[in-house]
């Protein structure tokens, strides 16, 4: 196997889709001649023709609204919006249609559409490129959400997800699309797509992480062992349904846990996650859940982002805070 | 004739076929926009009869219309005695569903009244591998696609989200988000056009629905994908309380001409004109030749659920205007004229309403309601751990108390 990059990764998954189901069609704006912005789907339409790659006019509700009638005509639409920002004109069709059209017709009629959405900061975009808008999708009935950390996750979940007859909003972490990594194909064995996955193991504080920040977690859990602190990562990969049994296992054993993500705290799959855990696992928790996150503040300009962005630094503060050593909170009120 | 596509031709040209026409507005251009207030809320005037495509006037004469003529030449006494008892039966159960909600058996209603002859015309022009996408008031597409009385009054009862399967219709459950079910449509659409078949898709909507971002999507993607979809818009002139001149400053139709989709402004109450109109659009779609707009120029005579008060803003005038311009009167004037509605043939059209009507009733009122852990069932295709977890602790709840629910 030679590395691959998450976008190709992702391309190669998008193709053996194509291959394997000849009901999967994909809708996008640029997706067609040109590839993609970031090439995703590049050649797929030279391949597979423009009825099963189609470029769309640039509207997302009619994107999404297509993709139902689509749905109810037995195809399997793979829907791309182009940035995150773009997926909000989407959230009507979304939420009022293709989460709950299953559950209005008494599961009659099933909506298996797959919305890639590139999501999160850290390329130096212009404003609506760097939005993190999964507290959103994972609010929604009936929605699957889930994203990939690596080129692996991203080819093997996103076949998963096409392959899955609920609607995925299947999230890209577009600052890693270039991150390199060996991708099998082969699905048989895959965990399933509502699975997290134990990417560290450790035993002093359980880092959950997920999309972007995935690598981030990694990173802290090698920087932290040098300080003789162990990290287990858990990449939550599903973020609805949330897999709090994983979780639940890796508490059980280090006692503590720090959530990390990219988007605004209040409202956000950190809130979700600690207060699950927290039910679950009051009787082993030896300190607050801490949460590691962008600020509520709307995402700022490209050249103050890194100040949004949970760090290494920022992660390994919150670790050093839940195992009680000294931290930048210190003498602060743990509810501000 | 097409507007934009003039034509009594049945091989109607596509639009893009005749630029040169297609630069030029239609004629209909010229004639200045409707109200003058600078909000445009002014009621708008009924609009005159020879505005319209018209086959049948209200006083019950059959007019020749090169346009719509050559659609409707299969359609004798006998197949408009069968449209006719159609509409029969929608008033009469639209009556009946009226009467449920307010005797309490339903949480609400929307009335057709007034819109018999635009809902049976289009509906009865669908074959049955076509697909219906439309909005909560089509009650009579419904009833002509094959949905039962109970069916109608499953979601009003508040029993369920859909009264029925909609794959075994061939209709969508009715969509309550206003203008939404175009999109669906023109999907639809697009994928009879991708799998080959010559079927199509109908979007029904409102006069309120084309303010709506999503119809303009709709029409935006089906003109680029040469969708076979019928967009038909029934315009009943009311929003709630809303006139069509807040929506528009002209005749609906016009706005496809921006699409490049032809259209065509048909006397809505006139089930003849209605079906001509939605066999020309449907053909164009088989043909490959694309979407077709329809307006059906209606009025929405009962209010708009049984929760609103038109009394608050209907000009009696106006609408005593409209049922001068009923769509079955007119139909009854003509056949009774020629002799093909007797008496007895009124008389066995009535009974058949009331039939449909008692059984709507029965169903309705032998509805069961879903158990209190069916809100759990169908929000995933297979269930969530975390719902399933859900699910099983409010069962646990309930079954702290005698007869299965909380007092």
């Amino acid at each position: 196997m030679t590395a691959t990059t998450m976008a190709a990764a992702l391309g190669s998954g998008l193709r053996r889709a194509l291959e394997d189901d000849p009901r999967v069609v994909l809708l996008g704006e640029d997706i067609g001649r040109l590839g993609g912005v970031f090439r995703v789907t590049d050649g797929l339409q030279r391949d597979f023709g423009a009825d099963r790659v189609m470029d769309t006019p640039l509207a997302e509700s009619g994107i999404l609204g297509v993709a139902v009638g689509l749905a109810y005509r037995g195809f399997r639409p793979v829907c791309e919006i182009q940035f995150d920002g773009f997926s909000y004109p989407a959230v009507d069709e979304l939420v009022t249609q293709v989460s709950r059209l299953h559950y209005r017709t008494g599961g009659a009629i099933r909506m298996p559409i797959t919305v890639r959405i590139p999501y999160g900061g850290g390329i130096g975009a212009v404003e609506h490129h760097s939005e993190s808008p999964e507290a959103y999708f994972a609010h929604t009935p009936g929605l699957r959400v889930v994203t990939c950390g690596g080129p692996q996750d991203a080819h093997t979940m996103l076949r998963q997800a096409i392959a899955c007859d609920d609607p995925v909003v299947f999230l890209e972490p577009k600052r890693r699309y270039w991150l390199k990594d060996e991708v099998d194909e082969e699905l048989d064995g895959a965990l399933p797509l509502d699975r997290a996955r134990v990417v560290v193991e450790g035993s002093d504080v359980t880092l959950a992480a997920y999309g972007p920040l995935v690598v981030t977690a990694r990173d802290a859990a090698i920087a932290a062992r040098d300080e003789g602190v162990s990290i287990e990562v858990v990449d939550l990969r599903s973020l609805a349904p949330l897999d709090l049994d994983t979780l639940e296992r890796s508490v059980r054993r280090t006692h503590r846990l720090v959530v990390a993500h990219e988007a605004q705290r209040s409202g956000g799959l950190g809130a979700e996650i600690a207060a699950g855990v927290t039910e679950r696992c009051f009787d082993v928790l030896q300190a607050p859940v801490a949460r590691v996150t962008g600020f509520d503040a709307p995402y700022p300009p490209a050249k103050v982002e890194e100040h949004f962005l949970p760090d290494l630094d920022r992660v390994l503060d919150a670790v050093d805070r839940v195992v009680g050593r000294p931290h930048a909170l210190a003498g602060w009120s743990a509810a501000s | 004739m097409l507007r934009s596509d003039v034509s009594s031709d049945r091989a109607l040209a596509r639009p893009e076929g005749r630029e040169g026409r297609a630069a030029s507005p239609p004629a209909r251009a010229a004639t200045s926009p409707r109200g003058t207030s600078p909000h445009g809320a002014a009621p708008p005037p009924a609009p005159t009869t020879d505005e319209l495509l018209q086959l049948l006037t209200p006083d019950g004469v059959r007019r020749a219309e090169p346009t719509l003529d050559p659609w409707v030449a299969d359609v004798d006494d006998e197949r408009l005695l069968d449209l006719y008892e159609d509409m029969v039966v929608a008033r009469r159960f639209d009556i009946e569903a009226v009467a449920l909600q307010r005797q309490g058996e339903l949480g609400l209603w929307p009335p057709l009244l007034g819109q018999e002859a635009a809902q049976i015309g289009s509906a009865r022009a669908l074959r049955p591998d076509d697909f219906a996408f439309t909005s909560y008031r089509e009650n009579g597409v419904a009833y002509c696609r094959g949905a039962s009385p109970t069916d109608l009054v499953r979601v009003w009862r508040g029993t369920a989200l859909s009264g029925w399967d909609p794959r075994s219709i061939g209709m969508a459950t009715p969509q309550v988000m206003i203008g939404a079910q175009t999109l669906h449509a023109t999907g639809y659409a697009l994928g009879c056009r991708i799998d080959g078949v010559d079927s199509a898709a109908v979007a029904y909507f409102g006069d309120g629905a084309t303010s709506k971002g999503d119809v303009h999507e709709a029409m935006v993607f089906a003109a680029s994908f040469r969708a076979p979809v019928v967009f038909f818009c029934q315009n009943n002139q009311w929003a709630i309380s809303e006139p069509v001149g807040l929506q528009t400053r002209r005749p609906i139709a016009d706005r496809a001409f921006g699409y490049g989709i032809p259209s065509l402004r048909v006397d809505g109450n006139d089930v003849l004109a209605v079906t001509a109109a939605t066999r020309i659009a449907l053909d164009r779609a088989r043909r490959g030749d694309g979407p077709t707009f329809v307006e059906a120029v209606t009025y929405r005579r009962g209010p708009h659920t049984t929760s609103d008060d038109p009394t608050r803003y209907v000009d009696p005038e106006v609408q005593a205007s409209w049922e001068q311009r009923d769509p079955l009167t007119r139909v009854e004037r003509l056949l009774g004229a020629s002799g093909a509605l007797t008496e007895d043939r009124a008389g066995a059209i009535k009974a058949n309403a009331e039939r449909f009507a008692h059984e709507m009733r029965e169903g309705c009122l032998a509805l069961p309601v879903p158990a209190p852990t069916s809100v759990f069932d169908h929000v995933l295709v297979e269930p969530s751990a975390a719902l399933a977890r859900q699910r099983s602790e409010y069962a646990a709840y309930l079954a702290m108390f005698d007869d299965g629910e909380p007092r």
